[in-house]
């Protein structure tokens, strides 16, 4: 199991936990896993976020290899100018 | 509509054109005669990005007629060097990195050049008030205060 | 071969140097070409009808008079473009309005004739009747339960039941216990602070030249940040194949966050398709502050606890952002990087997105950070100087290091916080004495940096000099640093690449010139290019020497035998392999296509020493240092340009800079007159320390350096401008009426 750190507002959709686990070795299994098991953050999900994993920020890199003592944040879409 | 005829000189060529009545010196250079070194930024002689000299003097085109320049001669960003020798602000230009985007480099190039025809010695803070009518968004005008102050110096030695 | 990315800190040979640009003569003599410098045989000339109303409803739209005026061509309204995809709908509803209009400035209708003053004349002709509806501009307004609504239906379920539909989304950030941590403070400093709306100030406005045949095919240059979105997003507002689509960027005269999308280009696209001529479209200045994208205006609240000795006990903060006419404020980028600097054990932030009658928000230079910079780094200014502390010594206290749990949730790698605040305070700035009415300001800054979507192609001609195409605008320099990593990579002289910007014909998918990643994400991108061009001038080197390709080993522009068993063969340049190539096996290239990762965040503190006249309250800047993390240096020239055009931008949204409103919600200072950048005579020197940390995420240690500038100085200069006044300034811009007033109310 991956642990990921939920932001604030978020893990109020999540049933109020700042941290939940899911069953992941990728990142796209990790994005469906949380998706599956957390149907709250289906709307944030689908507008967008991005993964910081063990502090390196990714977007839709699925096949992103994620082990269960990396460090998983989840973020608001990053956007530069 | 009938157009107006105008014979100028403008970078040491003889040169004639038809213009609208209301049409700026910059639309005539960068429409009509294909001279689009000269940069429209804001149409309003705000911005300095359209300067070019006219019988000496230092102007925005955007605020001067196509047909008040009967007679008269201009000098462009495409004037300014001979050939291929680039005016020694150019080169200070390109070897200070006095431009990033460089869509205001040429008409602070031909301002700093009016400068330095007048004022071959110039303080820094004759250069920035010389130049606080050509905005440049990317540098900070650090390195072209910088690249003029440094030509000039060349420039007299040299002289 | 065998390639070695790894040990001993690598000694470079180009990069770091400063050589000239590769396109600088073209941009001293006239030459580059910019967006409106294009032109087509039979062009005509596209105008936009724009909105007089801050919020109205369309009723009808009669273009029938226009079309009928000589030599108008075509004439376009939002009916034409028919239903758009739902991820271009916003933007096509910016592009040109359906229903209502939301905004001054917004476009309604557009014309193509055969000359600029014909076109004039058709706008004339359009009749619009709108149904004038009440508006709001103000963010702390617009959330207020009885504001006019903009939308219906676009609230998020992040927002609480019962507020303004105006109010889009919440989103909350942080760790700890807020109020347990202000328990321990010895202080608890509570402030508002606000902004106001600034435009990038691009010199050179949006422009485009467009071609659109029958057959779906169709051209477009463009000056923008990033013609591969471009391309993407035209394709999907006018129902074109992507592949039929070729766009091709001009140069372009700055765009700062704010060419990252698209205004007048499907526009264009349509009035060619319908006209069956090329149509060229420029802005005027006064459309592109109306109606292109600046940033948020914000009011922010602070809550900070400090102890008397510096340490932060607690940071909160509550950003209101509006960003325009839809969602999509950069208000979550605000409460994610504000207290980024820091390491704390207890803070939260809460962001609200809002949208008001102006014009939508674009990117703006580390969109959304700046703003929350200068409350959060005004407020722990006050708190320090409040206790008699030194405000850096206060900030190096509390600064986030290497393994800090950041506030936006992940935990650092090595960072350069810490070296740009020692730096500052080992610089004679810090100490250098200050007359009367002067005053010192800090502020630190921090930017998360990107990568994204890059493709390099990197080919060795047969006289075995190179060319590099990529895919992003040059915007200030980077074809010098993709020439110079090329060089360095391959072992030969700079002047021995080329580096040019290819069309979306000649690439893969290019991700949009943001989120300071083109040194780092192209530059990565050509490194790997030029080591898999590397790696097969090794294997047909081996293969003219009849030795085992792992036997080569490339060094300073050669295959070389590696070690003794190879076999002794004089080296093979690249000028030789490349002279034999077609002999050995076809042309010799290099590419690398990826989603580049690590891009690194970068910090920087800022130094401001201001003057402030007490009779008038106007400021000049005396003195001003940058110190900045940038990894590794490129071209260092370019890097301190970053650093000091960031500073000045910052600099004019602290003193001068401000979208103003009237009653009527009429945009009041569209032109560079009244919206007042700094000028050359309002600037000192800025002077530049570059930190080196290196990016591990980037081959050669490289962090993008071109938005972390911007983010410190409103702050810095409000913290200077402060103490000289001393009273606190807590609104932008700190205009000299603004200031004044605030000395008279303090004294």
């Amino acid at each position: 199991m991956v642990k990921v750190l939920l932001w604030g507002s978020l893990a109020d959709l999540a049933g109020g936990a700042r941290e939940v686990a899911v069953e992941a070795t990728t990142l796209r299994e990790l994005l469906d896993g949380l998706a599956r098991d957390h149907p709250g953050l289906r709307p944030e999900l689908s507008r967008g976020v991005s993964v910081s994993i063990d502090g390196r920020i990714y977007n839709d890199s699925w096949f992103t290899p994620i082990t269960p003592d990396s460090e998983v944040v989840l973020l608001k879409r990053l956007q530069g100018g | 509509m009938s157009r107006i005829h105008v014979t100028t000189k403008i970078n040491g060529d003889a040169t004639e054109f038809l213009c609208e009545a209301e049409a700026t010196l910059l639309d005539v250079l960068r429409d009509e005669l294909g001279l689009t070194g000269t940069k429209e930024g804001c149409g309003t002689g705000d911005c300095g990005a359209c300067s070019v000299t006219v019988d000496g003097r230092l102007v925005c085109s955007c605020l001067m007629l196509g047909a008040e320049a009967e007679g008269c001669e201009i000098t462009t960003i495409e004037g300014m060097a001979a050939g291929d020798q680039l005016h020694p602000l150019q080169k200070k230009f390109i070897e200070m990195a006095a431009l990033q985007c460089g869509i205001c480099t040429p008409g602070i190039l031909v301002a700093a050049k009016s400068l330095l025809e007048r004022n071959p010695d110039p303080s820094e803070e004759e250069v920035r008030y010389w130049l606080a009518g050509n905005l440049c968004r990317c540098t900070g005008y650090d390195k072209i205060i910088r690249a003029v102050l440094d030509t000039a110096a060349d420039m007299r030695r040299a002289s | 071969m065998a390639l070695d990315d790894s040990k001993k800190p690598r000694v470079f040979k180009v990069v770091g140097t400063r050589p000239d640009r590769p396109d600088g003569i073209d941009k001293v003599t006239g030459r580059a070409r910019f967006g409106a410098d294009m032109v087509a045989p039979g062009m005509l000339t596209g105008r936009i009808l724009r909105s007089p109303h801050a919020h109205a409803r369309i009723k009808r739209i009669d273009t029938s008079k226009a079309e009928a005026l000589a030599g108008v061509k075509a004439v376009v309204t939002r009916a034409d473009f028919g239903t758009v995809p739902d991820h271009v709908a916003v933007i096509m509803e910016n592009c040109m309005a359906g229903e209502k209009a939301l905004y001054d400035g917004h476009a309604i209708a557009a014309v193509a004739a055969i000359s600029p003053a014909v076109a004039r004349q058709a706008l004339r002709l359009i009749e619009v009747d709108y149904e004038v509806l009440p508006h709001v501009t103000d963010v702390d307004e617009a959330m207020k339960p009885d504001a006019p609504v903009l939308h219906e239906g676009r609230q998020e379920e992040t927002v609480p039941p019962g507020m303004s539909q105006n109010v889009i989304a919440r989103a909350e950030f942080g760790h700890g216990d807020i109020e347990a941590g202000l328990a321990k403070a010895d202080r608890v400093l509570e402030r508002t602070y606000r902004t106001a709306a600034t435009h990038q100030g691009y010199i050179e406005p949006h422009a485009c030249l467009a071609t659109m045949g029958a057959d779906g095919q169709g051209d477009l240059w463009v000056c923008t940040q990033g013609h591969y979105m471009v391309r993407n997003t035209c394709a999907a507002i006018l129902g074109l194949e992507q592949g039929q689509l070729r766009v091709t960027a001009s140069e372009i005269g700055g765009g700062f966050g704010g060419k990252t999308t698209v205004f007048l280009e499907p526009v264009a696209l349509m009035l060619a398709r319908k006209s069956g001529r090329p149509v060229k479209m420029v802005m005027s200045r006064s459309e592109v502050l109306r109606a292109t994208g600046p940033t948020a205006s914000t009011s922010i609240d602070v809550k900070i606890g400090m102890t008397k000795e510096g340490r932060i006990t607690a940071g909160f903060a509550e950003l209101r952002y509006q960003g325009g006419a839809w969602p999509g404020s950069p208000v979550n980028m605000g409460a994610m990087s504000g207290f980024a600097p820091y390491d704390l054990e207890n803070v939260k932030t809460v962001g609200w997105d809002v949208v008001t009658n102006r014009p939508k928000a674009a990117a703006y230079r580390a969109p959304g950070a700046p703003m929350a910079a200068f409350a959060i780094e005004s407020a722990i200014d006050e708190l320090a100087r409040g206790f008699g502390l030194d405000p850096l010594a206060v900030r190096l206290m509390n600064a986030a290091d290497k393994g800090t749990k950041s506030s936006y949730g992940p935990t650092y790698p090595a960072i350069g916080l810490k070296a740009t605040l020692e730096a500052a305070k080992a610089h004679p700035h810090w100490t250098a004495p200050l007359g009367k009415h002067q005053g010192r300001g800090v502020a630190c800054g921090f930017w998360f940096n990107f990568g994204g979507d890059t493709c390099v192609s990197l080919n060795i001609t047969p006289d075995g000099t190179v060319t590099v195409s990529e895919g992003n605008p040059d915007i200030g320099g980077s074809r010098a640093s993709m020439t110079m990593m090329a060089a360095e990579e391959l072992g030969i002289p700079y002047d021995q690449v080329r580096t040019v910007i290819a069309d979306t014909g000649s690439l893969g998918q290019n991700e949009v010139t943001h989120g300071s990643r083109v040194t780092f994400a192209v530059g990565l991108a050509t490194i790997e290019a030029a080591r898999s061009a590397k790696r097969e001038m090794c294997r047909r080197a081996a293969k003219i020497w009849g030795i085992d390709e792992e036997a080569v080993d490339w060094e300073d522009g050669a295959a070389r035998p590696a070690g003794p068993n190879a076999g002794k063969f004089p080296p093979m340049t690249i000028k030789e392999i490349a002279a034999v190539a077609s002999k050995t096996g076809g042309p010799i290239a290099g590419h690398h296509e990826v989603t580049a990762q690590g891009a690194g965040v970068s910090f920087a503190t800022h130094m401001a020493d201001v003057e402030v006249d007490p009779e008038t309250g106007a400021t000049k800047i005396l003195r001003y240092t940058v110190f900045q993390d940038a990894g590794k240096a490129v071209h260092p020239s370019y890097v301190e340009g970053q650093f000091q055009g960031g500073a000045a931008q910052g600099i004019g949204w602290a003193l001068n800079e401000e979208y103003i409103y009237g009653e009527d919600g009429i945009l009041q200072n569209a032109g560079f007159l009244d919206y007042r950048i700094p000028v050359a005579s309002d600037l000192p020197m800025i002077d530049t320390v570059i930190l080196e940390i290196p990016n591990p995420g980037h081959p050669y240690g490289v962090r993008g350096v071109g938005e972390t500038s911007i983010v410190p100085p409103l702050a810095a200069v409000a913290n200077a401008v402060s103490a000289a006044a001393g009273v606190r300034m807590v609104q932008l811009p700190m205009s000299p009426p603004r200031v004044l007033a605030a000395i008279q109310a303090g004294g």
